[in-house]
């Protein structure tokens, strides 16, 4: 007789396998039938890939909470708003304002931004679209070095090029002829360690991410789609720009919003460069002192003082939310678009 | 003289030989049928044909491709005008990634029509030769995504037919449609033979035989015979074209 794979069908050739009672015939093949040793490890693989996932799952989960746990001290004496838009940070006197830090972590990240974007985008095109493929693997490389370079090494660079240039060429260039622009004009004497250098340092950084993300994105788009383009006489240039990026786009967003996240909480390279003067910069070459410096530069030193301690992991607290917000607005677009089927 | 000449036209991809010395001249205003085994140099073929060969990696070809006389492989050769008039019409239906007006509209715009009328009448008339139109008349603005496979490969047509081309270049192009689709999609094809030099790439012998009024047989990048269709079909010269029709070799 047969084993019954599903009560009626019958499974020809494995009459040696012991009859099943009827009760467990129901459903899939029995245990003996398909060998109970692989049943068992297919299991157990199952069981330990959903368990380290939601390890996974769960470690953002605990930090999140840990965090806010170690901030409740501080929320617990000013109301949030009273800490966010606070301008004077003196913990001694127990005034805790965030608003500079705040301002500062936004002056860099949206400059290194507004940067690195464009010329990742473009690089990114390049490479994917213009590029010969000996061109491709001799760029590539270098692209991913750049990535592996520690950040004190950018902060170094920054330290003995872009701030002495900022510092004793650019700022001078812009007191004299952009003294009129309120963001673009020096307030006083720039010593060069600035928001424009905290930017241009941490545009270095992220853009071996944002171009390998993106380039990866761009060689998605399937070739039909470029061809279709050309096929009607399109330019590359306007297959790229009416084909290829559109189709692109999601992936892109996404690429952006990556470097974004790593822009806004690095710390190293930012906080060798920028200043770390706790007040809010009104224009590029004002220092400023953003949120992971202040956490890096403080936290294990002074914490006698009442809430300071509490008062940093806010900080922290502040920088992770942002960053989750943003990649929750990515998967936004990213999900908007895919359901009007572009 | 013919349309299309193609003369000892040679094809390399990485040093392996991919079309070798092939020569013939495609009649006008016919539907030439491309056969052969898979990998017999068919799409090779096509893609010479609109210089879209260009976009692959470590290609070489040599030998000339004449339309209206002038050599499209010439230095100085103008690509885009030459990809206007060959239309193509891939396998796989690929849409762009806007709504269905501007799939159609996508073309004519490229090439300087701007006003909205003009590009409205463009738009009915060519979704009215791809017999799209009455299907989709309502929601133009819709993505293009949204239409069924089928439907999306006659609107691959129209696109194609906005730019007002000469020729016709078909890859396989009911490959990935259901029957009543690929039916439609033929049918169209001997109304538009009227109008447009069509060149079909296909593996499927019977739709050959339906609609071809001249036939290409290639083998393993060897141009083995060309002809009419009745006479390749049942009179070949070559004994591979004979096996190849008698299924002997696919």
């Amino acid at each position: 007789m047969g084993v019954s794979i599903r009560q009626g069908s019958r499974l020809p050739g494995v009459d040696a396998a012991p009859a099943v009672p009827p009760d467990r015939r129901r459903g899939e093949l029995s245990p003996q039938a398909v060998g109970s040793g692989r049943l068992l490890r297919e299991r157990f693989s199952a069981a330990l890939i959903t368990l380290v996932s939601a390890l996974v799952g769960l470690l953002t989960l605990v930090v999140i909470a840990a965090l806010f746990l170690r901030s409740l001290p501080i929320l617990r004496q000013h109301p949030l708003p009273e800490l966010v838009t606070g301008t004077v940070w003196k913990p001694l006197a127990g005034q805790f304002g965030f608003w500079p830090f705040i301002l500062g972590t936004l002056w860099v990240t949206v400059l290194a931004m507004v940067i690195a974007t464009p010329v990742c985008l473009l690089t990114a095109v390049y490479l994917a679209e213009y590029a010969r493929p000996s061109t491709r693997a001799l760029v590539r490389p270098l692209v991913d070095v750049l990535a592996g370079i520690p950040s004190v090494v950018y902060g170094l660079f920054g330290v003995l090029l872009i701030v002495p240039f900022l510092g004793d060429d650019l700022a001078p260039f812009a007191q004299r002829h952009w003294g009129f622009l309120p963001w673009l004009s020096p307030g006083e004497v720039s010593t060069g360690y600035c928001v424009l250098a905290g930017g241009i340092v941490l545009a270095l950084m992220v853009a071996p991410v944002i171009i390998a993300v993106a380039e990866e994105v761009l060689e998605s788009v399937p070739a039909g789609a470029r061809e279709a383009s050309l096929s009607l006489g399109a330019t590359k240039w306007e297959t790229v720009k009416h084909v290829s990026l559109r189709l692109a786009l999601p992936g892109l967003v996404a690429s952006v919003v990556l470097g974004f996240a790593r822009a806004f909480g690095e710390t190293m390279a930012v906080l060798m460069v920028v200043g770390n003067v706790a007040q809010s910069p009104r224009s590029l070459f004002d220092p400023a002192y953003p949120l992971p410096a202040l956490i890096a530069n403080n936290y294990g030193e002074m914490m006698s003082i009442p809430l300071y301690d509490s008062a940093l992991l806010l900080a922290a607290l502040m920088l992770l939310t942002v960053v989750l917000v943003f990649n929750l607005l990515a998967e936004a677009v990213v999900w908007a678009r895919k359901r009007a089927g572009q | 003289m013919s349309h299309i000449v193609v003369e000892g036209l040679s094809v390399r991809y990485n040093g392996q030989p991919a079309l070798d010395n092939v020569s013939l001249e495609i009649p006008d205003r016919q539907i030439t049928a491309v056969i052969g085994p898979s990998g017999c140099g068919k799409t090779t073929f096509l893609r010479c044909l609109n210089r879209l060969i260009d976009t692959m990696d470590q290609v070489r070809v040599s030998g000339r491709v004449l339309i209206d006389g002038a050599d499209i492989f010439a230095p100085r050769a103008n690509v885009i005008s030459l990809r206007r008039k060959m239309g193509l019409l891939s396998q796989k239906p690929q849409v762009l990634p806007m709504s269905i007006y501007d799939n159609v509209a996508y073309g004519p715009r490229l090439h300087g029509v701007r006003r909205r009328r003009d590009l409205d009448g463009i738009v009915q008339r060519c979704l009215k030769m791809s017999s799209l139109w009455e299907e989709v008349h309502h929601r133009l603005r819709a993505p293009a995504t949204g239409l069924s496979v089928g439907q999306q490969q006659r609107l691959c047509l129209a696109r194609g037919l906005a730019v007002e081309p000469e020729a016709l270049l078909c890859d396989e192009p009911t490959a990935s449609l259901d029957p009543l689709s690929a039916q439609s999609v033929e049918r169209l094809f001997v109304e538009l033979k009227s109008r447009y030099t069509i060149v079909l790439v296909t593996h499927i012998l019977r739709q050959a035989k339906r609609l071809a009024d001249y036939v290409v047989f290639l083998y393993m990048g060897e141009l083995v015979e060309h002809g009419p269709a009745e006479r390749v079909f049942n009179n070949p010269r070559d004994e591979r074209t004979r096996k190849y029709l008698e299924g002997v070799i696919s």
